[in-house]
Order: structure tokens, then sequence, then C-alpha cells
């Protein structure tokens, strides 16, 4: 009875085609939306999750002032200095590398070109950490680095900007008042999921940052780089231990500086995107009841109109029950079909969305078979409402309506 | 429902009113469509209805056609107390033992003259194999042999109203119920439907019970009943012709 009353459904559905697309238009652009926005923001979390991993999952960074947390990072706190990450180096086990680091916004000068980017001092053990590599050039020397010798590595960008297509190794640039000769240049590692680039830097030796740029000895980052098979929780722990020795912070009182590993910025930064995924499906979810609403719009206008034909079928002797089924798997039929149609749609428009916006395409079955469950859903709540009234009317009055 | 058919002894009548008054509303506002009518109407007669308008015959109909029930009295149909059904067993009796004409025909639109006449058997579960061959059988005793695909838009009224009637004996029916069936036809087409129900009658031995304002129509009936404000004015019966 339930497969006849499916086909008697579709043969209501086929006998006006265009009043059926129109009541499934609601529930089409509904579901596409939500699959386009639920995918697309997959993608985005995928994205942001890979490039960070390519810092390094085995990266932590000491910095002053408290963690991301309720209020947000405590400003006061007194900053590093290079004894700090010496220390950390010195006492810790396990380490790869340990850099120290400390930046600031500068002019970059060559010749007539000037180019505003952002100088950080710190030692050749920062490639490391944070997984830099030479396009051409060297890295500071330990004399470089003890010395606080004037020279330079250029990111890539900088490199395009001050040089163009010239051969930037051995020239001399100005950053802020100091000149600094070149040594070498950053391989480039482009944009940043956040669309910053990356590749807008000058380094240059701690102590020729702190006394010719900065003029102070401060530190305001330390980048600690666990070896291989090493657990960066252990590494994590050890080094709280050793800075609340050396910053003197009795027991009971809160860490005025915070150490996170990768994993935890990872999913600071996931935890945005899927916040934002959550809003955007939750805003094309309101569509979705949208188009419910004008399927039961529809339906309603649909009983009135066949009002006839309910008190033929009555009269026929259809029980309650079987017109109730009737109206209710048509709305049924009708929203599941839209809700097909919208996952057809939803994925086509969600990967031609991840190829414009460069995020991977993440096919997902759970939210097409939420999709199209809520889209059934849908027909069932709001096909309620116009099936009951069919099934409620009485056969004499429905038989003499005009 | 399975005991009709034995508590129905052959002899007495198929279906008894005994003092049924319907009265709509309530208060002084309350309209007595049906004043305490009795009526017997014997298993294989043709039993045609006429009154004014206003005069009850259309609540008769109803209650007759176990659309409606009374308001006080009895309504035996084969024996069987209809006033204590509920509605969806009054659905059900509908569906095994009568069958409907109406003055409008109401087929579906848009869909074909074999569909419409498969519809009651759908209600009915029968096997769709089954219920195409029964529909084009009585189509074909309809003399409409070669419509089947055709849609009611497509089709005279005449032809219509055969789709209708083809329809209202699919299922092999004990009592066909007319409301006015030549109410939207020509003489001649109404005459030939005329004559469809009385072959129906004739040959099938369905009880069939119509509502006409035409005396013309009316002649085709063996019995006549009159009604006039609510109650049966007059009775009229007419030998086999």
């Amino acid at each position: 009875m339930l497969w006849e009353t499916i086909l008697l459904a579709l043969r209501e559905i086929r006998r006006s085609v265009l009043r059926s697309s129109l009541t499934i238009l609601g529930i089409v652009i509904g579901v596409a939306a939500v699959i386009t926005m639920v995918t697309l923001g997959k993608g985005a979390t995928a994205k942001v999750t890979s490039d960070i991993s390519k810092l390094g999952s085995n990266l932590l960074q000491v910095r002053p002032g408290q963690g991301f947390g309720r209020g947000g990072m405590r400003s006061t706190a007194v900053l590093f200095k290079m004894d700090d990450a010496a220390a950390i180096d010195r006492e810790i086990s396990g380490l790869a590398a340990v850099a120290p680091g400390a930046s600031k916004g500068t002019q970059a000068i060559y010749g007539n070109q000037n180019w505003s980017t952002t100088v950080t001092g710190t030692t050749s053990a920062f490639l490391q950490t944070r997984d830099w590599t030479l396009d051409s050039g060297e890295t500071f020397t330990t004399g470089d680095e003890r010395a606080g010798r004037a020279v330079c590595i250029l990111g890539s960008t900088v490199r395009d900007k001050l040089f163009g297509k010239q051969d930037p190794l051995g020239a001399t640039i100005r950053l802020g008042k100091i000149s600094f000769k070149v040594i070498g240049v950053l391989t480039s590692k482009g944009q940043s999921s956040f669309g910053t680039d990356q590749d807008d830097l000058v380094l240059t030796p701690l102590r020729a940052f702190q006394r010719r740029i900065a003029g102070n000895t401060d530190v305001s980052v330390i980048y600690v780089s666990a070896r291989d098979g090493v657990s960066t929780e252990k590494v994590k722990q050890d080094i709280e231990r050793l800075m609340r020795e050396r910053r003197h912070i009795t027991a009971g009182k809160e860490d005025d500086f915070n150490v996170r590993d990768m994993q935890e910025i990872v999913s600071t930064l996931t935890g945005t995107t899927r916040v934002l995924t959550a809003l955007l499906g939750a805003v094309a979810a309101v569509s979705l009841l949208v188009g419910g609403i004008g399927i039961m719009n529809i339906m309603l206008v649909s009983v009135t109109e066949r009002t006839r034909e309910i008190g033929t079928r009555l009269a026929i002797g259809a029980l309650e029950r079987e017109v109730l089924m009737q109206f209710l798997v048509e709305a049924v039929v009708l929203s599941s079909f839209g809700g097909l149609v919208g996952i057809t749609l939803g994925l086509a428009a969600a990967s031609l969305g991840a190829r414009v916006l460069s995020v991977p395409f993440i096919f997902d079955p759970t939210i097409v078979v939420i999709a199209f469950l809520f889209s059934a859903a849908v027909g069932v709540l709001f096909g309620y409402a116009p099936a009951r009234k069919a099934a409620r009317l009485d056969p004499i009055e429905a038989l003499r309506y005009e | 429902m399975n005991k009709t058919n034995s508590t129905h002894t052959g002899n007495g009548p198929l279906i008894e009113l005994k003092g049924v008054t319907k009265v709509y509303g309530t208060g002084l506002a309350a309209m007595r469509a049906l004043q305490g009518v009795d009526l017997c109407i014997d298993p294989g007669e043709f039993l045609a209805v006429m009154g004014p308008s206003g005069s009850g015959k259309s609540t008769c109909m109803n209650i007759l056609g176990c659309l409606d029930t009374p308001t006080s009295g009895t309504y035996l149909f084969e024996g069987i107390e209809v006033g204590n059904l509920s509605r969806d067993q009054r659905a059900l009796l509908r569906r095994h033992y009568l069958g409907f004409v109406f003055q409008g025909y109401n087929l579906l639109n848009r869909t074909s003259a074999l569909e419409n006449v498969e519809l009651p058997l759908i209600y009915r579960g029968t096997p769709a194999r089954e219920r195409g061959a029964r529909a084009l059988q009585a189509l074909e005793a309809v003399g409409l042999k070669g419509w089947e695909t055709h849609t009611p838009g497509e089709l005279s009224g005449g032809q219509q109203q055969r789709v209708a009637i083809a329809r209202a004996i699919v299922t092999g029916p004990v009592a066909l119920f007319a409301d006015e069936p030549t109410g939207n036809l020509d003489s001649a087409r109404g005459r030939e439907i005329m004559k469809l129900l009385t072959a129906l009658n004739r040959e099938r031995g369905i009880t069939v019970v119509m509502v006409t304002h035409e005396p013309d129509m009316a002649a085709f009936a063996k019995r006549t009943i009159r009604f006039f404000d609510g109650l049966i004015d007059s009775e009229e019966q007419r030998g086999i012709a």
C-alpha cells in the first residue's frame, strides 16, 4: 500500500510539473546552501590544519604573558632575555633547536626602492625551528651572531620588492637607519591560510637587531623545536618548570608566560573555522525552513484545489489515514526530491567554490545523508497540517465544493 | 464486515430506514432536513428519488450512501445499524458494497480513464495486474472500449459520466447511488446513461438509487418516491417495462 501511495504521489506530482518544481525550489536552495557551506567549511578547516602542520608539528613557542584565555593576553609580563633561550637550550633535553626572536616593523631601503616589512632578530636555529630553507646564499655564522654583525637574510617578497630580478647577495640595504649586508635569501613559502604573506620578512642576528634596531635586549618569543620522537607535551612541561624557576614564580601563582605547541594553535584555529562553518550552516538551515513553509503553503493550496477529488476518494471508501498518508507522502516525495536536487547542486557549487578559493573539496557523506533526511523531515513536518486538513474533510461538503 | 452476507436473508430488504430524522444546527437555528422517514429498498430495485430542492432528498441520499448518519431513527444496511458505525467503518462499507455516480462526474483531472476506474480497486488493495484487467472490463461494459488512455478533458460529458459509472461498478457493488447522473447532460446523452443504469440493474442485479429532477429519467425506474418538507410525500410503483 505504501508503494502504491508513493506511485500515486509521483503521478500527482507529474500532473503538475511546474507547480511541483516551484514548490521544491525553496528546499533545493536551502539544501544546496547547507551542502555548499559545510563542504567549503570543511575544506577550509582542512587547509588551515595542513598549512599549520607544515610549520612543524614538533614546534613550541614560548611567549611572555598569559596564553589565549578568557581576558586575553596579559601585556605587563616581563619579556625574555637571551639567557632564557640559552637556559632552555642548555637545561632541557630532547631539543633539536632553540631560537630566540624579537621583531619590529621597519622600512627596508635599497637604492630608490623601499618596502615596509618586519625585521626579526634571531639565530640561524630559527630556520630549523620554523622550517625555512635558503634559496641562495648562507645563514648567519656563530661569529655573526656573537658579534651582532650587520648582515641579513631576505624573505623572497622583500627580495622581489627591493631587487626585482637583480641578485641581492652581497648588496647592502638599509633597515631603518642602519646598513645591513644581504647574505642569503629564503625559499618562498607563499601565503598562509589567513592570507598573510609569509615571505614578507627580513632576518638579522639577534644582537644586531637588539643593538641597532630595537635599542634594547628583549626577546619576545623563543621558538623551540623538539627532536623527532620526543613528546612535545613533556618538553612543554619541562620548559614551564624551568621558566617558573627563572622568573621566580612561587607555587600557586599563575604563569606570566605561556608555552604553546602547534596542536593547540591548530585546535584554536580549526575551532574558529568550525564556528564559522556552523554559523553559515545555520543561516542556510533557515532557508531550508523557509523552503519547508513554501511546501506547506503549496500543499494547503493543493488541498483546497483538490477538495472535490478528496471528496470523491472519501466517498469511494478511502479511509481518513489513507488520505492523510497520500498527502503526507506527496509532501515527503516532493521535499526529498528537492533535497536530492539540492544535494547535487550543492556539491557542484562546493566543488566549484573549492577550486576558486583553492581549498580542498572534501565530500562528506554524513552531511549529505543528514541534508537528505532533514529535507524529508521538512516534508513530514510541513506536509502534516495540509494532509490532516485533507483527511478531515467532510465528504459531503467536499463533493459539493466548487 | 464479513457478517453482512450471513445476516442478509435474501428475502429481507437491503436498506431499511425507520423514523430517520436529520437536524442541522442546534437551538433556534436548527434545520430539520428529514422529519422521520421510513423507507425500504429491496435488493435489485431501481428507485428514483424526486422532490424540489430543500425537500430532504439529498440529505436522505447522503444517509443512504453512508456518507452521513441520521440524527435519530435507524438505518439498517443489510441488517447493519449504520448509525453506530464510525467514520472509518462507514468508509469501509462504501468501499466494499457501494458505488457512487455524481452529477459533476468527479473524475480526477489529467488522469486517464483507465486510472480513474482503477481508483476504487487501489483502495481495496487489488493487485495491479488484476486491477487493469477489471478496469478494462468495466470500461467495456459502459461502451468505452478504446478510450482507456483518454483523460477527462478529452472526453465528452456523456463519456465522462460513463467513466464515472465504470468506476462505480468496477468493484461489483451491491448498491449504486446516483446523484442527478443526467443533470449535466442533454436528454439524448441522459437517456443513454439511463439505459446503461437500467441494464446494470437488470443484468447484474445491482440495486440503483437515483436522485433526479427530470420525470423522463425517473420513468426508467421501477419505483419513484417524492420528497416534500423532509418527508416522503408520495410513492409510485411502475410495472416492469
